[in-house]
Order: structure tokens, then sequence, then C-alpha cells
């Protein structure tokens, strides 16, 4: 993959000031949503289905208006930054016309429509972004094909092409795992951490829990509003998780993975898909394989000491 | 076969039925334009009823002595505000709301011809009347149908984003509400046009049929364009062209011919025709020799 850090490019701010939005039916959404997030970070939105995690998308994108609060990036209206294009979203599958006549390329191209003049007559820059954020995804060989003739992977894989062909600052992801084979998703983790190192900020919608802290330095939880926010570590609790989710939480007995002799081998399991979230004896994160953790083992096995 | 050749070229012998000819022509061009955005959005339903509830506009424009297309796009617009209104109001379906507001347009629209019955005719309304379409009539048809062609010409691109994917125009600081109103109202105004060349009743297919037949035959919006903008002109042209040996019933020629161009690529299209989807479904089930 190609890394083209743009060092020029300010680190955005994204701040949710105590956003409420109501449906026409009067109930609310959201209610008094707050977080902020700042440039350099992926960040996990995990709730339960209807918990207001497509809402938040939407108020963020300036698509729905709040009753209450707004929604800022780099301190500006988002009406006034949707016009700078900064904020681009890969949306969920089934949002999706696949039989729509459009191939790759086109789709690709979409990203730069806000960029082009009023005809949106692609100049070279357009087309050179358009390829390198093509080949980025390793999608460049498909870019004649019609969306609908790909798989699962390679359709997310079109519309994170038009995200980075966007050049968006913000990238909001609505369940980019789902659907998705085991190496296309690896593909996209990492993508995602050099976006990270270029200092977008990536919020990712989702409720593959298991994921999570494998590559969100940070989490936001909500259930009609924030019930918690900030790093993985600390807001990715059993405790707060169970408050989220009013998950069942089942023990099971592993032998592998960061598990050690003083957790008596009990862990906590915490799912609703297909993979589950593994806490320790005292509620803390457990990772499936031991590699890069063995400060995080070290340190746990001195505080039992 | 000179007999055959004099019979062939007569309806060319009348002024009124080049007229007819070229004005059809032209006006299934910009309708076969129009329907690629049409069907892809999924609003035939909306050009069916936008096309009916346009006739209240009509019927009252001509009662007054105003252009009918002024009436008409009037009652266009107003109709589509009603149902975008009535749908954001209240927890009615969108089928149930089309149905609703076109009908009671439609029919205001009625009760207004047979409180005038002299001053504009039913038929002329419900079945078009190209071959005795007047001057200020082609005027405003041509009027018409040349904005929807230059917007079209130039906003085409951020229509079809518009028509994929809404949220990505919005994303990208287009203006997605204005884009909706843009497309509902060349759709209005193409309801206006054809209503001229084929009547209420039939307005529909020239603003469906081409773009359906086209999607059948390609998987580039581009390509889309064109060939439902080429099967336009060219069913209408031979639409109102046969027209003269059936004896007026235009709108009936050019349907008729839309609905053949249609199932010859519903059944042959090279490859999401019927025949060709069986041959890749019976392939699939054979095991491959190699």
């Amino acid at each position: 993959m190609i890394s083209n850090a743009t060092p020029s490019a300010p680190f955005p701010r994204l701040d949710v000031e105590g956003v409420s939005v109501a449906y026409a039916n009067g109930h609310l959404a959201l209610h008094d949503t707050s977080f902020q997030l700042q440039g350099g970070t992926i960040c996990a939105l995990v709730g339960v289905n209807g918990s207001g995690k497509s809402t938040l998308f939407k108020s963020i994108m300036g698509f729905v208006k709040p009753e209450a609060g707004k929604v800022k990036i780099n301190g500006l209206p988002i009406r006034d930054v949707l016009k700078q294009h900064l904020v681009a979203y890969v949306p969920q599958a089934e949002e999706v016309d696949w039989q729509f006549p459009v191939s790759v390329w086109d789709v690709a191209m979409m990203g730069r429509y806000g960029s082009m003049n009023f005809l949106r007559i692609p100049r070279a820059q357009d087309k050179a972004k358009v390829e390198e954020s093509l080949r980025r995804v390793s999608m460049w060989e498909f870019k004649d094909r019609q969306i609908g003739e790909l798989s699962g992977g390679q359709k997310k894989r079109v519309f994170l092409a038009r995200a980075l062909a966007q050049e968006g600052r913000v990238i909001l992801l609505d369940e980019p795992f789902t659907g998705v084979d085991v190496k296309t998703e690896e593909a996209i983790i990492a993508l995602l951490r050099d976006l990270r190192r270029e200092g977008c900020i990536i919020l990712v919608s989702t409720h593959n829990l298991g994921s999570v802290p494998e590559f969100c330095d940070q989490v936001v939880l909500i259930n009609r509003t924030v019930l918690a926010y900030g790093p993985t570590s600390e807001v990715f609790t059993e405790q707060n998780l169970a408050a989220a989710f009013g998950g069942v939480l089942r023990q099971f007995h592993f032998e592998q993975s960061t598990i050690q002799e003083h957790d008596g081998r009990k862990i906590r399991i915490l799912t609703d898909d297909e993979r589950p979230l593994i806490f320790g004896k005292d509620g803390h994160l457990e990772y499936k394989d031991r590699g890069e953790h063995e400060e995080l083992l070290k340190k746990r096995s001195e505080e039992h000491d | 076969m000179t007999e055959w050749f004099d019979f062939l070229v007569t309806p060319f012998h009348y002024d009124y039925m080049l007229r007819a000819i070229w004005v059809s022509a032209w006006i299934g061009g910009v309708c076969g334009l129009l329907s690629a955005f049409v069907t892809l959005k999924g609003w035939s339903l909306m050009g069916d009823a936008l096309s009916h509830a346009v006739v209240p506009g009509v019927a009252l424009a001509y009662i007054l002595g105003l252009p009918f297309a002024l009436g008409a796009f009037v009652a266009g617009l107003l109709a589509a505000g009603t149902m975008a209104f009535i749908k954001a109001k209240t927890r009615i379906r969108e089928d149930a709301t089309i149905g609703i507001v076109f009908t009671a347009y439609f029919a205001l629209g009625l009760l207004l011809i047979s409180l005038f019955p002299a001053r504009v005719d039913l038929k002329v309304i419900l079945l078009g009347n190209i071959l005795g379409i007047s001057d200020p009539d082609i005027r405003q048809v041509l009027i018409i149908s040349l904005i929807t062609m230059v917007v079209l010409a130039l906003k085409w691109k951020d229509l079809m984003l518009f028509c994929f994917d809404p949220g990505q125009a919005r994303a990208i600081g287009l203006p997605a509400g204005g884009l909706q109103v843009l497309l509902l109202s060349l759709l209005s105004a193409m309801a206006v046009a054809a209503l001229q060349a084929v009547g209420a009743c039939l307005v529909v297919a020239m603003l469906v049929t081409p773009g359906a037949t086209a999607y059948l035959l390609t998987d580039r919006f581009g390509k889309m364009l064109w060939l439902s903008a080429i099967i336009g002109v060219i069913t209408s042209l031979a639409g109102a062209y046969a027209s003269y040996f059936f004896n007026g019933a235009t709108g009936g020629c050019i349907v008729t011919l839309q609905t053949l161009v249609f199932l010859a690529a519903f059944l042959f299209a090279p490859k999401h025709g019927m025949i060709a989807s069986r041959r890749r479904i019976r392939c699939a089930a054979t095991p491959s020799q190699s």
C-alpha cells in the first residue's frame, strides 16, 4: 500500500455538543449527546441496534438537524464543512443500489465531484487521485467492473476508495466488516491505521465488539446518549458494555490468549456477533494472541503480585 | 414498386404530418433522456402521478387563456409538494400517498373540463393531439424540452450521483434537496410536453420505457443516457409516422413501438436479457469441460 502522508493537512477536530435528535413521532433518537475527537484516531461507535448510531452519523453529516446542540468540525458548523468536502462516508452495503449502471472507476470518481468544476469534468489530477485511491485498496484491476459484479469485500473497498479520492479528513464507516472476508477485514484495518497516521478522524460504527480493541484506540459507547467515551482500555470495560448492551455474560474456559494463571484461566465473553469480546478476571480486556501485549501482561502480573 | 413508395411517403406530403413527426421525435428524445434518471431513481410511479396531476393545470390554463405549460407546471409542482407534505406529516406509505394525491388532482381536472367543455377537449388531454397541435403549443413544447435538455446536459453527473447515492451528494456539499426539486421539475415539465404527444394516459410510458429498455442493454450510465434518448427519438418518430396509416392514434403507435423495443431487449439483451441469463444458468449448472 502506498503511504502518502500529507503533513501539511491540518489535523481535524470533531465536536459533538449536546446533540438531541427527535424522530417524526416525537421520540428522542439521541439525547444530549456530547463527545469530542482529535485527528489521528480510530474511534469505535458502539451500541445496540436502535441506540442512535446511524442518527449520530446523520447528524455529523448534517442530514438531520438536531433539536438541540450542534456538531462542529474544526470549530465550523457542519454546513460549511460539507462545502469543503472534509467528511467522507462509507455506507452500509444494504444502502447501495448495486444494480446501478456505474463502474468501480465511476464510483471512486464520485468522491471527486465536490472539488470539480460545475460540469464535473475530471481533470488530470482527479484521475490521478482516483487511480491512486483504487490502487491503495487493490481495486485498480477491477476499475471497469460494474459494481454489482464484485464480492462483498471488494464492494466495501470501492467505497473506501471513494472516501480516499475525496480526501476526507473525517471518515465515517457504517458497519465496515459486515459481509467481508477476514483478509479484506485485515486490509481495511491496515488502511484505517495508515489514515490514522495521516491524521484523519475515523469513526467506525460497529457491533462487532471483538474487533474493537484490535484497531480502535478510542470508543464512544452510546445508547440514545453517550454512556462513556475515551481510550479503549478505559471505556471498553465489562461494566460499561453490560450497561450498553444489557448483555448476558457467560463464562468460558480458555487455554490460549492473554489469559494468565492468576486469572484462574477464566474469562467472560460479551458477544452479539460472530466475534466475541473477552474479559479476564478483574474485568480487564483480553486479547486473542499474546503478541504485542508483553507490556500489558507484565503489568497485570505485577499488579496481581 | 413506385406505388408502394408513393404510399409510404404520403405522410411527408402533409405539413401537419411532418410537424407531428419531428415534434414527437424531439419530445421522445428528451423524455428518453429523462427516463434514464426516472427508472434508476425508482420514480416511475411519480412520473405517472405527475402526468395525471398536471391535468387540472392544463385545463385551468386553457380556460383562462394562459400558456398551458405554465398551468401544468405549477399543478405538477403543487402535486409533488402535496405528496411530500403528506408523506412527511403522516404515517401513510408513499404509494398510498401518491395514489391519493394524483387521483385528487386528476379528478379536479376532469371536473374543470366538464364545467367548461367549450374551452378544453377532454379527449385531447387524455390522448394527446400531436396531429392537430397549434403553433403556440409547439413553441411551448420546444422551449420546455430545450430547457430540460440543456439542464440535463449540464447537470447529468450531479443528478446521477443524486439518484445513486444522495448521501454522498450531500456529504460533498451538493444541494441534494435542490437536485431532488430539479429532477421533479424536469419530470413535471416533460410530463407536460409529452402530454401533447401521447396524452396524459400514456405519458408515463415515454418517461419510463426507453430508460428501462436501455437499462437492460448496458452497465454504464453514460451509455444508458444516449441509448434511451435514441430509443425515444426513433420510436416517437416512427410512431408518429405510422399513426398516419392508423388514422390518428399517435400515442398508441409510439407507446406500442416502445413496448416492442422493450420486449426485444427483455428477451435478447446480450447480458441482462432473459435468453442470455437462461443460457448463463444452464452453463453454470452443467460442469465445464476444462
